[in-house]
This record gives C-alpha cells, sequence and structure tokens, in this order.
C-alpha cells in the first residue's frame, strides 16, 4: 500500500543470500579462486586436526592440571587462598552490580564472567579428582563465583542506575582493598615475593593501565604547554623511556633505584615492577594523546576561550574529550601490549603466569613424558593471555561503537 | 577589574589599534566606535583583516598597539579583564565551532554551568527557550554532526546568547553555507538586530547589511578605508577601493 512505504523504516534493507550462493561468489567465482580454496581449505584442515589429535592424545596436560595453583598465584600460601578467594567474590559482586546498573558492556562482561566460571567449574568437576590439583578451599568456589555475579545481576536490576555512583566507588576502593586483603595485616603479611601466576600478571597490568594513564595523559598536556621548563622535562622524558627497551626499564628500576635511595628504605620488588612499565608505558601513552589533541580544530579552543571558559576547564571539557575518544583503539592497543609485556618481569625474578609456566615445564617430574609439559603448558598460558587481551579488544571495540552513537 | 569611567555610551572603544603577525602589519591604525544597540557590517576584500580585527575585540587574537576597551573594560594582559570581556561579547564563527561531543543543549548549557555557575535546571531551561527562539527547539538532544548547517549555526548563535552577552561578533556567519540555509540564519541575527543588540558583523549578505545595519565599514590591507550609513556607503562610495570591491561583489 502507497501509505505503507511512505512510513520512515527503522533501517535499510539488507540485502540476504544464501549459505551456497555465499560460497560460490566468494570462494569458487572461477577456477584458479576454485582452486586456491580447495588447497586452502585442505591445509587448514590438515593443521586443525593435527591440532584436534595432539590435543586428545597428549600426555602432558598433567603438567597444567596439576600446577593450577601455581599457574593462579604462584608460591601464594596455599592455607591463604582464601585470601585471593575472597578478592575475586569481590570482584564477582562488583561486576554483578555493574552489569545490573549500567547493562550494556558492563552487562555482557558480567554475564560472560559469570558463565566462564560456571564452565570452568563443571570442567574441573568433569576431570579425575586424583589428576586436578584442589586449588580453592571448596570444590564449589567456581560455582560460587558465577553465582555471585549472577546474584549482583539481579539484585541490581531494578532501579540499579540509583547504585552507579557507589559503584564507582567501590571499583576505586577494590584495588587498595584488594592490595590490603592480599597482603594481609599485622604480623601475618604475606610477602610480595609469594605474588606470583595470573593473580601477579593482573596486579602489574591493572596497576600499570591505572597509573600510566594520568601521568601519560599529563605528558602529553606538558609537551603542549607554554611554559618551558615544563616543556622541555615532558619532551626529555618522552624521547629518552622510548628510546629504550622495557627490559632497560625494569633493570633500573629493579637494580639501580636502590643505589639511589637510602640504604634503609627498601622498595618492594613488585612496586618496583609497577613503577618501572608505569613509567614506561606512560611515555607512549603520552604521544598517543598528543596525536589525539594535535588532530582538534582550533576552532575548538577559540569557541570554548570565547565563551569565557579558562584554560583548565578547555582542556577537561572540550579537548581532552575530544582527543581521548579519537585515540581509544590506539590506547587498548597499547594497554594490551602493556598486558602482554609484564610477562619480561620474569627477568627481574618474579613469577608472573609467564613464570608459574617455566617454573611447570622445568619441574623434574616430568622427564619420564616424552617431550616434556612445555607444549601443553604454554599453551594453556598462551589461551589465558589471549582470553585477556581479546576481552578488551572487544570491550573497546564496543566502547568506540557506543560513542559513535549520534555523532555523523 | 579595571573599569574606566567612558562618559559616553559607546560600548566599544577602538583608538589606533595596530597588529603585526611578525613582519606583517595586519592592523593599521583602526579607530572605530560602536553605540550602544547599533549594528555595524564590517566589509572588505580577502585578507583585509576583517577577522583579525574582529577577534582582537575578545582577545582570540592579541593587538600590538591601541587601545580597546570593551563595555568600560579596556583589554589589558590582565586575565580578569579578558574574561571580563568575554563574558560581555559572544561570537559566532564561519564554521560554526561547535563541540562535536556533547549535544546541542549540552553545547548551549556549557558555559552557563561551568563559568556563570548557573544551575543545571536554570542553564536548561534558559536554552531551550534560545533554542524556541532560533527555531530548532526540537534538535535539543541531537548532536551537532546530525544537524544542517544552517541548524548548527543557529545553534551557535543560541549557544553565544546563553552567556546574555551585551555585544555579539559575527565573522562570516553564512560564508560556509548552502544558499537555501542563508536565510534561516540571517532571519535569527535580524530578529536579534531588532531586540536591540549590539552587533559587529563581518559579512558579504549586502541586502543584510542594506537592511538592518545602521552604519557599513569597509576595510581594505588592514585600515579601515571609508564608513557610512548603509544608504549613502551603498549609493555614494566615496573611496576608489570601495567602488572597486562593490563593483566586484554586487
Ligand atoms: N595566524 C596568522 N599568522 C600570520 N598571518 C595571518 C594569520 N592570520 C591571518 N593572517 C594574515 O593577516 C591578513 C588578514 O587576515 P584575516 O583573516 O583577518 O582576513 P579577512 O579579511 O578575514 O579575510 P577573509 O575574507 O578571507 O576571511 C591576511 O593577509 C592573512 O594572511
Ligand atoms: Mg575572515
Amino acid at each position: 500500500m502507497a501509505t505503507e512505504a511512505s512510513q520512515p523504516r527503522a533501517r535499510a534493507p539488507r540485502p540476504s543470500i544464501g549459505v551456497l550462493e555465499w560460497l560460490r561468489q566468494n570462494l569458487f567465482s572461477n577456477w584458479w579462486n576454485t582452486l586456491l580454496s580447495i588447497v586452502l581449505l585442505f591445509l587448514v584442515f590438515q593443521a586443525l586436526s593435527g591440532l584436534l589429535r595432539w590435543v586428545v592424545t597428549t600426555e602432558g596436560w598433567i603438567g597444567v592440571t596439576s600446577n593450577v595453583r601455581l599457574l593462579l598465584v604462584g608460591r601464594y600460601p596455599p592455607d591463604q587462598i582464601w585470601r585471593p578467594e575472597l578478592v575475586v567474590g569481590l570482584i564477582a559482586v562488583l561486576l554483578g552490580l555493574s552489569g545490573g546498573a549500567w547493562r550494556g558492556i558492563p552487562l555482557v562482561l558480567a554475564v560472560g564472567f559469570s558463565v566462564a566460571m560456571a564452565v570452568l567449574g563443571l570442567l574441573s568437576l568433569a576431570l579425575p579428582p586424583d589428576q586436578v590439583q584442589p586449588v580453592f578451599s571448596t570444590r564449589l568456589f567456581l560455582f560460587g563465583v558465577a553465582a555471585l555475579t549472577a546474584l549482583g545481576l539481579a539484585a541490581a536490576w531494578r532501579g540499579g542506575s540509583r547504585l552507579r555512583w557507589p559503584l564507582v566507588a567501590g571499583w576505586i576502593l577494590l584495588y587498595p582493598v584488594a592490595v590490603l586483603i592480599l597482603r594481609g595485616v599485622g604480623e601475618a603479611t604475606i610477602g610480595t615475593n609469594l605474588w606470583g601466576g595470573l593473580m601477579l600478571t593482573m596486579i602489574l597490568a591493572i596497576s600499570g593501565i591505572v597509573l600510566s594513564f594520568p601521568l601519560g595523559v599529563l605528558l602529553a598536556l606538558g609537551r603542549r604547554s607554554n611554559l618551558p621548563v615544563i616543556k622541555w622535562f615532558c619532551v626529555a622524558y618522552i624521547e629518552l623511556i622510548r628510546g629504550v627497551p622495557l627490559v632497560t626499564v625494569l633493570f633500573m628500576a629493579s637494580l639501580m633505584l636502590p643505589l639511589f635511595l637510602p640504604a634503609e628504605v627498601r622498595v618492594d620488588a613488585v612496586v618496583r615492577a609497577i613503577v618501572a612499565v608505569t613509567l614506561f608505558s606512560a611515555a607512549y601513552l603520552a604521544e598517543n594523546v598528543r596525536g589525539g589533541l594535535q588532530a582538534i580544530p582550533r576552532g575548538q579552543v577559540e569557541a570554548a576561550r570565547a565563551l569565557g571558559l579558562n584554560v583548565v576547564q578547555t582542556t577537561l571539557l572540550i579537548t581532552l574529550p575530544q582527543a581521548l575518544r579519537a585515540v581509544i583503539p590506539v590506547l587498548v592497543g597499547q594497554f594490551i601490549a602493556l598486558f602482554k609485556d609484564t610477562s619480561l618481569v620474569v627477568i627481574i625474578g618474579l613469577m608472573d603466569l609467564l613464570g608459574a609456566a617455566q617454573a611447570i615445564y622445568t619441574q623434574p617430574q616430568w622427564l619420564g613424558i616424552p617431550g616434556g609439559v612445555w607444549r601443553e603448558t604454554f599453551f594453556v598460558v598462551a589461551g589465558i593471555y589471549w582470553i585477556f587481551s581479546f576481552t578488551m579488544s572487544r570491550t573497546a571495540r564496543q566502547i568506540e561503537t557506543n560513542l559513535n552513537v549520534g555523532k555523523l | 577589574m579595571h573599569r574606566t569611567n567612558s562618559s559616553n555610551d559607546d560600548i566599544i572603544i577602538c583608538e589606533n589599534v595596530n597588529k603585526w603577525y611578525g613582519e606583517y602589519h595586519a592592523l593599521r591604525d583602526v579607530n572605530l566606535r560602536v553605540k550602544r544597540g547599533e549594528v555595524v557590517v564590517i566589509c572588505g576584500p580577502s585578507g583585509s583583516g576583517k577577522s583579525t580585527f574582529i577577534r582582537t575585540i575578545n582577545r582570540l587574537e592579541e593587538h600590538q598597539e591601541g587601545r580597546i576597551i570593551v563595555d568600560g573594560i579596556e583589554m589589558t594582559n590582565d586575565i580578569r579583564n579578558i574574561d571580563a570581556i568575554r563574558r560581555e561579547t559572544g561570537m559566532v564563527f564561519q564554521q560554526f565551532n561547535l563541540f562535536p561531543h556533547l549535544t546541542v543543549l549540552q553545547n548551549i548549557t556549557l558555559a552557563p554551568i561551568w563559568v556563570r555557575k548557573q544551575t543545571r535546571a536554570e542553564s536548561e531551561k534558559r536554552a531551550l527557550e534560545l533554542l524556541e527562539r532560533v527555531g530548532i527547539r526540537e534538535q535539543a538532544n541531537k548532536y551537532p554532526g546530525q544537524l544542517s548547517g544552517g541548524q548548527q549555526q543557529r545553534v551557535a548563535i543560541a549557544r553565544a546568547l546563553a552567556m546574555s552577552p551585551r555585544i555579539m561578533l559575527f565573522d562570516e556567519p553564512t560564508s560556509a553555507l548552502d544558499p537555501e540555509m542563508i536565510k534561516e540564519v540571517l532571519d535569527v541575527m535580524r530578529e536579534l538586530a531588532h531586540s536591540g543588540m549590539t552587533m559587529l558583523c563581518v559579512t558579504h549578505e549586502m541586502g543584510f547589511a542594506r537592511e538592518v545595519a545602521d552604519r557599513v565599514v569597509f576595510m581594505d590591507r588592514g585600515q579601515i578605508v571609508e564608513e557610512n550609513t548603509p544608504e549613502l556607503f551603498f549609493e555614494n562610495p566615496r573611496h576608489e577601493r570601495t567602488k572597486l570591491f562593490l563593483s566586484q561583489i554586487l
């Protein structure tokens, strides 16, 4: 009907083609494409079936399943495992509540986390108990985490938007609280030399990201400052750090820092690593943010100044928000790099996730297994790195799309 | 803040203003007095210093010699004087310069909230009134990128008006617009002029100048060559350069 046709429609019609048609158009459009497709499909099949055969038949998984604790928390005392468990529980509750309060991205993350925990829980139950090292204080721990997340979600589902500000405060407080819980107070503190595995990797990465972000933004603004002292300090710092590899910064922080400090000041090894990662990452972040700042048309600043906004307001309300939006993809790429680069702390004697993997495959009991267990161990460790990096990258992509809604 | 006691009702006083960009002498001994409520149109060939001049009045450009006094406040290097003058003047740019990451409403309420310290509620109420006045109230929650050029420029005018300025500066507000959108912006400017606003407009819209301006100022090579009422300016230009310019533009 004519009247119906003139109604505005929510979206343009999508061209739809069947599977066979898609195959024909994309893989078998002429003899050359057909040949290429067949060869490639054959190679992919070979590789996948080889991988699958290895996954099913190899004996080396025992290296991983009997060392889950080492991978997760390193040499953290087993009788104190309730501390990391408590932290994970807190994260689960916060994540669940945030998912209910904000919906959108936090919701996806919360549901994903809950499901992943439940699946891992089932997996650990399915494996023969004598093969899997008991890590958690109860075998139901992972289900507990999944349930806590779901409970948080349910609790915040109705009227959760009132929880937003308390939740922001909660996430900010989580960091010091978690450190306090993991270290303990009083005489029974657990030294950071015992922290390790995925836990240490997460602590290094999160600290590095959270601390290097403001530092990098300040350096970027400083580099554009009109005050020569500030400007040249920032330029010198950025260029100096960008001119050396992270390993040297780590060595500097761990070996040379004590030389500069008075003898009675002992800076914790993990803190030194965090300082090094932060200082290193901030220099790169500064350059990325500066790129975003430079892309902003001069008219933006002029309009703000003409309205009477001062320099600080113009920066915080006009230039910085636009610059940061423009560089989100670059920044996330950099954070992913930082997350993976934390594996370099092995060199200064910390046992992060990668360090734990090394500790596992050098254990003497695997000498009897042909080929040892290092393939399996690194396979799992690589998988863990990949899951986190992939989550970060997808989340960033989603944030980007959300921010672009309504802009052109 | 230093307020000079100006005995007359000249709201803008420029005396022997000189400005250089490096070696280039962009403004030469510019003298201009604008009365409260007066509408002055500035025209002239490209590169003659029209933008430079209008931008010295709210210190987007710094002048090196001469005096500029806006509503009794002398333009000095004192940031308090500069801020005070910027609160008195609103500016509309050729390229709109709306903030693309903020909605129309947020664009308008930003300065009232942060500079005038108004509450969100009162600034939004006023913003909606202004949007009503420029005829695009229904666009309040869109982003600038979703509006046409004419609509964007009207938002820019509303944004400037939200600070309740005594003077409005326009730098070629219609030059970046398609012909069919020029009228909607000129209509808003015309209404503003009739409401008694003091306006300084750089524009090549001679119809607008003829109809609305109290005075037309012609600039060339950094100088004010001629100024007159629109009738005399268009019918009876005195200088050769003015005649040449008018013959090219009309
Ligand atoms: N930032 C700057 N640095 C150096 N020279 C400049 C700068 N801005 C403007 N100029 C020069 O000053 C002169 C006057 O420029 P202005 O922009 O004021 O001209 P205009 O009359 O507004 O011209 P148009 O009609 O093209 O906008 C021009 O010759 C221009 O090249
Ligand atoms: Mg100009």
